[in-house]
């Protein structure tokens, strides 16, 4: 039997009294694993005085048998063999202190997703759940008492992205009094929604449920809202965020301009140019505007790359002239940056659509008549570019129209997810062209998925309406005509699984329901807000059920699409969510701090400074009389960084010193 | 109590012994019937399927007819009880078909007000007549003679008037009221393939197939019908249906065993006119039967 | 081997009979079909159709007329009304079967001797001469028009039945037989008025 290492710093000699615990977790452990073998195995072990197993250790008799062995048989160090420690190592670490001892005198050992969920054969999985349970009682031995650090919380609050969710989270904390600052890079707030015509599935206009809110935002004594704006530096940590906000230049004084618009009247362009990126191309614009008329702050803005003064320096400037004494216009604007503090952070960056000539086969930028779903959200609604009619490119109205389904969903080839909203917005298109057009429509889907409150109704009433549903996904969009009914059409082939054949269908114009994508740099600002994405790129919530605005970064939440796909109601729901996860942690004043900080033993420091720029967190510092390191153990998060790269190992960790790691590595070498 | 009589025309057919047998049983319980007057055709369900409309106006006239009665109307045949009851629904439901049914009943000089109730003998047994009062009459009990109550549909579908739609027990308890033992029975409701019997022959005899096995399988050993239809395919297609090995099935009117029980003696009820005889399953039980 | 096409045009579509369907009594909710495919599961004879019920809501409401009207199925429904107890979207899905074997029948969509329309054909006809049906006239005359041969098979079960007492050559009439016909005249007059 090898020796149990005492701890080295002497703080802790008396002689380790170990229990051992090994949950079943109904069958998700014990179906696997022997536990009973487990805890026998344990039982065995150096230092061990008690070892149980038990069908939930985390329920209330579970924790009650913890607590009554250590004071029984006077404990002084626990291992639980069960789920994560991500799960309920603090519901441990509370049992620990009940009973009067360090809480993180723990050691957690993960037998369900390590073991029980990673395995099928019992043996060999018991022998694995034995030697990760033997190096956890070795390791356990080591372990400190640590306190855990309370550091204030700054109740200011960042939002960053003002669509619905940024705009719904930021007026629930400014109307409960918090100062929030929103953040938005467009121009305007208001996001995807504010393009929208209706609503699914109440088909309430969305403009007028949006724009009151839009509003309320420009004008709330409690938000101070950045348009135009972005994040480009954070530092700090939970309650104490620095931010550093990019403003970019608008060339327009946004404390001066009215809104009145005369500048753009006035532009030496009498007519637009430029194609308008609210209406998605579909309309022109000047390069002095205003995004849309409902526009939240009513600021123009100028576009320096189309506008003449920045091209060749020679314009007239009759918008200068125009604004008169206001004198708002201001050509020589350049970025200008700004720091804050916050303490907590939401982010509710969105999702931007599936770019549909990824899929050519449908003939998206091929066949002028070939919309995306939010083209057409345009031209039905009748702020856009046709004034709410339902047009093909030669203005004419179109006789029959065809919605794809899943374009850019539910596709191994491009994206795998299903999107969630489109079943239904497209339903809600199909209600709105057959409205506005009379026109017949197809629709074309794989499965009909339409779960939420009144969904299943809407659907109904799409049914009794006279759309067509066509069971299938489209194989191609082509203009081929084979039949003299397809000339001149664009002909949409899919088989109709219902009625088991192939069937082509001539259309006028063709709309693709485009699915929901992260955004393009969705990766950079889960960096630089220190959080993790999935796969896909949507932003990692910390638990999908029980934590799903929460992120893996304390005091970081995340609300709207930007987390996955996600419809309005689902959006302002998260919204309301985060800004009541913000609010908790405001009104709690402190937070306690995990202790897991670095420290310098400074007998070793040799003052070579290699660990200071390292430092992701700026929380090292060099004191010049002692010519050593030393670290700020507030800032300090216990990444590690420094551990590993100082030279003469003179950087430790608590909870994860150098003996703890060794015993431990030892322990699961150890074939018993 | 007193109801107007619609027999259709099964029941002066192949039907006979239902009509001779729920006879028997109403009058052993003091009900009284009166033979509608001149009553045609409901249609059924063939004709349903050349001429709805007319179809509708054909069972109008029973019903217009029985209104002058003011009493309840019993149709004892399924197909009857189903088309009466529809035809009802349907003019209430469709405005069209009230004003097609309503002219033609003007051209004869009728008028159709819907204040009918067409029922069901199964009904007016149990919630008229009632399981104590019948028990009371039972003078020949059947000693757990046991039954596959098989109800069929258009009784209980689409219209679940006084039963359940897919378990439908009326039957049931009339006939253990009755001594009878009720079997498990899990295709009461199966249809029995109706007139593809004559038509499509080979899928005939399958539905039928399924619904004697099911009955045998589950110790039965006389199955009730509520339908002359679901009787005569069942009884007089066993042959062909079943025949390896060949099965003698008994196949009764719901009426004839009650009708038995209360003390109604053999030839009166048409048990002489099945073609499956029950006479050895009764001495076998040594039920004594008049 | 035989190869044909099988791709449908929409030109291969009648409209006017998806109309038709959804405008003709009990086709109220066709078009709200989910297409769950549980008529199709509930229905005892959809082991022998060539459309399930499913199938058919489905090419009826598309307006594929052809293939409904031709379709087998349409002639196996017993009207058991079993689908349509169960629709989820409480379609009357036997209802429609009715109608299209209406169809079938107006449009000539049946084999020559097919049974079940010559079966329907021979009720009415005597429905209207006599007002009542006598089973024993309608299975000779059903069977005389489609299946001669099957009588001799069926002269043994007719013997017994005779001897029974429950098949009888004597006809079944109503008294005033005049009545029947002013009553399915006056349902054709208004039927063409009001072009039903």
């Amino acid at each position: 039997m090898p020796e149990i290492r005492s701890p080295a710093d002497g703080a802790n000699r008396e002689p380790p009294r170990i229990g051992v615990y090994v949950c079943h977790c109904g069958t998700n452990i014990a179906g696997t694993v022997d536990v009973k073998a487990v805890s026998e195995y344990a039982a065995k072990l150096p230092g061990v005085v008690v070892s149980r197993d038990y069908k939930y250790m985390c329920s209330d008799p579970g924790q009650g048998l913890i607590q009554q062995d250590i004071s029984e048989h006077n404990l002084n160090r626990v291992v639980v063999a069960s789920c994560s420690p991500l799960l309920h190592e603090p519901t441990f670490r509370r049992v620990l202190s009940r009973a009067g001892i360090n809480p993180f005198f723990l050691q957690m050992v993960n037998i369900r997703e390590h073991v029980s969920w990673a395995h099928l054969d019992k043996p060999q999985a018991t022998d694995k759940a034995n030697d990760l349970v033997r190096a956890a009682a070795r390791r356990v031995s080591l372990h400190k008492p640590l306190q855990k650090r309370r550091v204030p919380i700054n109740p200011n609050v960042l939002v960053v992205g003002g669509g619905i969710a940024g705009i719904h989270a930021a007026l629930t904390l400014a109307d409960a009094g918090k100062q929030v600052y929103l953040v938005e890079r467009e121009p305007t707030i208001g996001g995807h929604m504010a393009k929208f015509d209706k609503t699914f599935p109440t088909l309430d206009c969305a403009a007028c449920i949006l724009t009151p809110k839009m509003t309320s935002v420009g004008s709330h004594p409690h938000i101070t809202l950045w348009t135009y704006s972005e994040i480009v530096k954070i530092e700090g940590y939970v309650g104490n965020y620095k931010v550093q906000v990019k403003h970019k230049p608008r060339y327009v004084k946004e404390d001066l301009c009215i809104g009145c618009q005369e500048c753009v009247t006035a532009c030496v362009y009498k007519e637009g140019k430029t194609p308008d990126q609210f209406n998605l191309g579909l309309s022109k614009r000047k390069p002095i505007y205003l995004p849309f008329p409902q526009a939240v702050p009513q600021k123009v803005v100028i576009d320096p790359e189309t506008c003449i003064q920045f091209k060749s320096g020679k314009c007239k400037k009759t918008c200068v002239e125009a604004c008169g004494e206001r004198q708002a216009i201001d050509f020589a604007q350049t970025e200008k940056f700004e720091e804050v503090e916050v303490g907590t952070i939401i982010l509710a960056t969105g999702f931007k659509t599936f770019d549909a000539s990824r899929n050519p086969y449908y003939g998206y930028g091929r066949y002028p008549n070939v919309y995306t779903s939010l083209e057409v959200e345009r031209l039905i609604n009748a702020a856009g570019p046709t004034s709410g009619e339902v047009v093909l490119r030669d203005g004419t109205r179109p006789k029959s129209v065809g919605i794809i389904h899943c374009v850019g969903s539910r596709d191994a080839n491009t994206n795998r997810w299903c999107s969630k909203v489109c079943c239904m917005y497209s339903l809600k298109l199909a209600h709105l062209i057959k409205e506005r057009t009379g026109a017949e429509v197809y629709n074309f889907y794989i499965d009909m998925r339409t779960p939420g409150k009144g969904y299943e109704e809407f659907y109904d009433r799409l049914l009794d309406e006279g759309v067509h549903f066509v069971r299938g996904r489209v194989a191609e969009v082509s203009d081929w005509a084979v039949h003299p009914s397809e000339e001149g059409k664009l002909v949409i082939r899919a088989e109709d699984t219902l009625a088991a054949f192939v069937r082509r269908i001539p259309v006028d114009m063709v709309v693709l329901s485009v699915g929901m994508e992260p955004q393009a740099d969705a990766q950079e600002v889960r960096r630089l807000f220190n959080i993790s994405c999935s796969t896909e790129g949507w932003f990692l919530e910390r638990h999908p059920k029980l934590a799903p605005v929460s992120t893996f970064t304390e005091g970081v939440y995340i609300a709207g699409a930007c987390q996955g796909p996600k419809d309005i109601p689902d959006s302002v729901a998260q919204a309301g969510a985060a800004a009541a996860e913000a609010l908790a942690l405001i009104d709690a004043q402190f937070v306690e701090l995990e202790p897991y900080t670095a420290f310098v033993s400074e007998e070793e420091c040799s003052g070579c400074k290699s660990c200071i720029p390292l430092c992701p967190y700026q929380a090292i510092s060099f004191v010049e009389d002692k010519r050593k390191a030393a670290i700020n153990e507030v800032l300090c998060k216990g990444c590690g960084t420094c551990v590993a790269a100082c030279p003469s190992g003179s950087i430790e960790q608590n909870f994860f010193e150098d003996e703890e790691i060794f015993a431990e590595i030892e322990g699961v070498l150890a074939y018993a | 109590m007193k109801y107007t009589y619609y027999p259709g025309c099964s029941l002066r057919g192949t039907g006979r012994a239902y009509e001779e047998s729920l006879l028997a049983v109403f009058r052993a319980l003091n009900i009284e019937v009166q033979e509608l007057e001149d009553w045609n055709c409901c249609g059924a369900t063939t004709y349903l399927s050349v001429d709805e409309l007319t179809s509708y106006a054909l069972a109008a006239r029973n019903l217009a007819l029985a209104e002058r009665e003011h009493r309840d109307m019993i149709a004892p045949c399924s197909a009857c009880y189903l088309v009466l009851n529809k035809t009802q629904r349907y003019m209430r439901d469709y405005p069209d078909i009230k004003l097609v049914v309503t002219r033609a009943l003007a051209a004869i000089g009728l008028t159709c007000d819907d204040h009918v109730r067409v029922r069901h003998p199964l009904d007016i047994l149990l919630n008229e007549v009632g399981l104590k009062a019948i028990a009371e009459k039972v003078k020949t009990p059947l000693k757990g003679l046991k039954v596959a109550p098989y109800y069929g549909c258009q009784i209980v579908r689409p219209y679940a008037t006084f039963d359940d739609q897919h378990n439908p027990t009326s039957m049931d308890r009339l006939l253990e009221a009755c001594g009878a033992k009720i079997v498990y029975y899990p295709l009461k409701t199966r249809c029995c393939g109706g007139s593809q019997k004559g038509t499509l022959p080979e899928i005939g005899l399958d539905l039928i197939r399924y619904l004697l096995s099911e009955a045998q399988k589950n110790g039965a050993e006389v199955i009730a019908t509520v339908c002359p239809l679901c009787q005569f395919n069942l009884e007089c297609f066993q042959k062909e249906a079943v025949n390896h090995p060949p099965i003698s099935m008994p196949v009764l009117y719901f009426t004839q065993l009650m009708a038995l029980a209360l003390g109604a003696s053999a030839n009166t009820i048409g048990l002489q006119r099945s073609l499956v005889p029950i006479a050895p399953v009764l001495a076998r039980k040594e039920i004594a039967y008049a | 081997m035989e190869l044909k096409r099988t791709v449908k045009f929409e030109a291969d579509r009648d409209p006017e009979f998806a109309r038709w369907i959804s405008h003709t009594v009990g086709g109220e909710r066709i078009r709200e079909c989910l297409q769950c495919g549980l008529c199709s599961g509930t229905c005892p004879l959809s082991l022998y159709m060539d459309y399930t019920p499913r199938r058919l809501m489905h090419l009826s409401r598309e307006g594929f007329k052809e293939e409904v009207l031709s379709s087998s199925s349409i002639w196996l429904c017993t009207a058991c009304y079993a689908c349509m107890v169960e629709c989820p979207k409480k379609i009357n899905v036997t209802h429609l079967m009715y109608a299209l074997k209406q169809r079938a029948i107006e449009e000539g969509f049946y084999p020559k001797r097919f049974p079940i329309p010559v079966m329907a054909q021979q009720f009415s006809r005597m429905v209207r001469r006599s007002g009542r049906i006598t089973e024993s006239w309608l299975i000779l005359q059903v069977f005389l028009r489609t299946a001669i041969l099957r009588l001799l098979g069926m002269s043994k079960l007719g013997l017994r039945l005779f001897l029974a007492g429950r098949m009888t050559f004597k006809r079944e009439r109503i008294e005033r037989r005049p009545e029947i016909a002013a009553l399915l005249d006056s349902v054709a007059a208004t039927r063409k008025e009001l072009a039903l």
